[in-house]
């Protein structure tokens, strides 16, 4: 099937997706978190997403904008062989620092959402088994986050470094 | 070895001269690859660079039938504590050769994740540098080994303990830290 132009739904149903540009092709916008979950089953059930190819997490406090975390969701359609991105905005703060889970949308969210809450601390409200996925228990911080010091070591064995 | 071969068919020597020369040309590698060295040192198992030339063809995934550790890949914070246990279930004597950048320095990944240098955790006897080093430095690794062990070095017991972060090895007569041993001659 050809590519389509699938942004003239998807505004008209969710006028306040808010479009960004970046280095990509693909359309992309931001979204309220309370939203999010609208809008992927949205993509999913009625645009033909079937596949959440990726979810990223991103620090931005070296990019000069704010909030400082952003979760990146990046949807593709194999039928119609074309691709949506999606950008919620955390805020830094304990509790505020949340986005609602996906894994009842796309079961492949478990494990992202769990490397994301791994790296850079970010909590996904409704996950069935939120911890860290790729470290080891134990380990203090997240050390994706751009504050997490460079040379900052914890080794399981004392004294290796 | 010593040669006592005379008309008499009575062979003299010493006994661990002897057990030396029947385990440098028996040596039973337990490899832990963790990365693309791993696919080197298969290379270097397999039939056209044939590591059976040197007697080191017998591949054990045992600690415990094994007597030469070759540790080929990145060994990350995580996996630091399987590979001591690997390497304290081995009986003696035993040898370590550590495999690759990775294993020796921890390479490139000079990151939170990253063991930097297996050196750190156990003792090394022959590191072979590298990103992934070839098969036939793989083999010069083992022909060192084999030269080292026929120089006795082997025979020492070498108790691996941790002192100030660095892991240091009793040598006869002295404690000499694990990263200074290449310096020696």
């Amino acid at each position: 099937m050809e590519p389509r132009d699938f942004k003239a739904p998807l505004l008209e149903k969710f006028p306040f997706l808010a479009e960004f540009a970046w280095r990509s092709p693909f359309p992309s916008f931001y979204v309220p978190a309370d939203r999010l979950l609208g809008v992927a089953s949205f993509l999913r059930d009625d645009l033909g997403f079937d596949l959440l190819a990726d979810l990223a997490g991103l620090d931005c406090s070296e990019l000069g904008r704010t909030p400082r975390f952003e979760v990146v969701y990046n949807f593709y359609s194999i039928t119609h062989k074309d691709r949506v991105f999606l950008k919620v905005a955390v805020e830094e703060a304990q509790e505020l620092c949340e986005v609602p889970t996906m894994t009842g949308l796309y079961a492949t969210a478990n494990w992202y959402e769990r490397e994301v809450w791994d790296m850079f601390g970010v909590r996904f409200t409704g996950h069935p088994y939120l911890k860290r996925i790729l470290l080891y228990e134990g380990f203090e911080g997240h050390p994706l986050r751009k504050d997490y010091d460079i040379r900052h070591r914890q080794p399981l064995v004392p004294g290796a470094d | 070895m010593n040669s006592g071969l005379g008309d008499t068919p009575i062979l003299t020597t010493v006994l661990d001269t002897a057990v030396t020369w029947a385990r440098k040309y028996s040596l039973f590698p337990m490899p832990f690859g963790t990365a693309c060295c791993a696919i080197e040192y298969m290379a270097t198992v397999g039939s056209r660079f044939d590591v059976s030339r040197f007697g080191a063809e017998v591949v054990r995934f045992s600690p415990r039938q094994s007597d030469l550790l070759i540790v080929a890949g990145t060994i990350s914070q995580k996996m630091a504590p399987v590979l001591k246990r690997i390497y304290d279930q081995m009986l003696e004597p035993k040898w370590v050769i550590s495999m690759g950048v990775c294993a020796c320095s921890g390479g490139f990944y000079d990151n939170y994740a990253t063991l930097q240098g297996i050196d750190q955790i156990i003792p090394v006897d022959i590191y072979i540098p590298g990103c992934p080093p070839r098969p036939e430095a793989v083999i010069d690794a083992i022909v060192m080994l084999m030269k080292k062990m026929e120089n006795g070095e082997d025979l020492a017991r070498r108790p691996a303990r941790v002192e100030q972060g660095r892991v240091t090895m009793q040598l006869p007569g002295e404690t000499v830290p694990v990263a200074k041993l290449a310096e020696r001659t």
